[in-house]
């Protein structure tokens, strides 16, 4: 195995673009998983992002909150202003693993490494985040509902790295962060859900029931329209347009199906039938 | 040197601080903190369990945070304090066996770990509960009310300025 230690953000980027297999490695807490037995992950070249601490901190200014490319789930949850004004990603960071998790795993990470299970994705796009890269050819914004295409897919060049994530500051009416696990704690999502209410509209983003964390638009159009909805089972052709649930080792695609559409209803109970 | 696993690279040159101390020790990019602790510096109290961070046996302080040495790269804590569970003062395991919370102790060097970190902590019942502090802390023996019950116990002494020594 080969691991390259750049002293700097210029140095990890000089790195990843004269080699395009290289591994960005921040927090491991994905790729160590069972590392004894990944042989082959053993063969790769890794980058290692533990040493750039410009990329550690998270930031406020007056429209919105930068987490760095290295922001930690702990230092979210530490963070009181995050707590007040951007609960979900305080509580979407609380439910990922523990203590020893949330110290290490960060927000970026969460993004590339592209889970339909993940707990961080969803609350960052209910919230209309935007992935910063950047490169030796530049930086460029993607906003993270545009930032997947497939299973694992996303556009995140070879030679890209995840600098940022801007979460804008808005006036939210409504917003909750479920996760549907086998149990409380140090779970898997079997199914989750973000939803916010904003100025700029009602956003629904599912997990664990699609190749990607995605948002629902058929589901988003039947809040901003105010159609009635008189039962959970009212809401299931919205919910074929919007996700693909699988059979998996944690749950099935009619379970799936099922807590969703009831998650949906109940939680949402005071605005169906209500446009605006 | 004991490699566990893989085949031999060329070795990292590592320094950091453990218990307190300075250390540097020659690993393969590959070694997880885990092995390069137990097979290469003898500090066999860390434990692993599930290999993939779920379960918290091998719980230890990287610059003050609890984490799972078997997701950490050794190349990736140098220049940084490392702390294990033979750093702690040997009565934060009193409270738990006071309470009936160890039984195998296949996860107690890692519940201690956390246990310990929480007492130093008492700030952070704010905004967490200890059973919330302590869920990345798998015990399949006792149950938790009893390792909950420690926890509490060992802050109580705590606030009355009594050691558990």
């Amino acid at each position: 195995m080969n691991v390259m230690l750049p002293g700097s953000l210029s140095e990890a980027l000089d790195t990843l673009a004269s080699d395009g297999a290289a591994i960005p490695i921040a927090g491991g807490t994905d790729l160590l998983v069972h590392w004894p037995v990944h042989v082959e992950a053993h063969e790769r070249t890794y980058v290692d992002l533990s040493r750039l601490d410009p990329l550690k901190p998270l930031g406020w200014t007056a429209d919105e909150l930068m987490l760095g490319g290295l922001t930690t789930y702990w230092d979210v949850i530490r963070d009181e202003r995050a707590r007040e004004e951007l609960p979900l990603l305080v509580d979407a960071a609380r439910q990922v693993g523990a203590i020893q998790i949330q110290a290490r795993g960060t927000w970026a990470g969460n993004i590339v490494n592209a889970s339909p299970a993940a707990d961080g994705v969803p609350v960052l796009m209910a919230y209309d985040a935007v992935v910063v890269l950047e490169s030796r050819r530049g930086r460029e914004e993607v906003p993270l509902d545009r930032f997947y295409s497939g299973y694992k897919q996303m556009k995140r060049r070879p030679d890209q790295l995840v600098v940022g994530i801007r979460v804008p500051r808005r006036r939210y009416s409504y917003q909750v962060f479920e996760k549907v696990g086998a149990r409380r704690a140090q779970a898997i999502a079997k199914v989750g859900l973000a939803i916010t209410r904003s100025g700029a509209g009602w956003r629904v983003v599912a997990a664990s029931v699609a190749p990607t964390i995605r948002r629902c638009p058929a589901v988003e159009r039947l809040l901003e329209t105010g159609t009635p909805i008189a039962s959970p089972e009212a809401l299931l052709p919205a919910i074929a347009q919007d996700v693909a649930p699988i059979d998996d080792i944690r749950s099935s695609a009619q379970y799936r199906t099922r807590v969703m559409a009831r998650v949906l209803y109940h939680d949402l109970r005071d605005f169906w039938g209500k446009p605006g | 040197m004991l490699r566990p696993y893989g085949r031999p690279m060329a070795a990292l040159s590592v320094s950091f601080s453990l218990n307190g101390s300075p250390v540097t020790v020659d690993v393969d990019p590959s070694a997880r903190l885990l092995d390069t602790l137990r097979y290469q510096l003898g500090l066999t109290g860390t434990k692993e369990g599930c290999g993939e961070g779920e379960c918290g046996a091998c719980t230890v302080y990287l610059d003050g945070l609890p984490v799972n040495s078997c997701l950490i790269p050794t190349y990736q804590v140098r220049g940084q304090r490392v702390a294990t569970v033979e750093s702690l003062d040997p009565g934060a395991l009193e409270p738990f066996e006071r309470c009936g919370a160890t039984q195998c102790g296949a996860c107690t060097p890692g519940v201690v770990m956390t246990a310990w970190w929480i007492r130093e902590h008492p700030e952070l019942l704010g905004t967490h509960s200890i059973r919330e502090l302590m869920a990345g802390n798998l015990c399949r023996c006792t149950g938790y009310d009893g390792i909950v019950d420690s926890v509490a116990e060992a802050l109580r002494e705590t606030g009355s300025g009594r050691r558990e020594t």
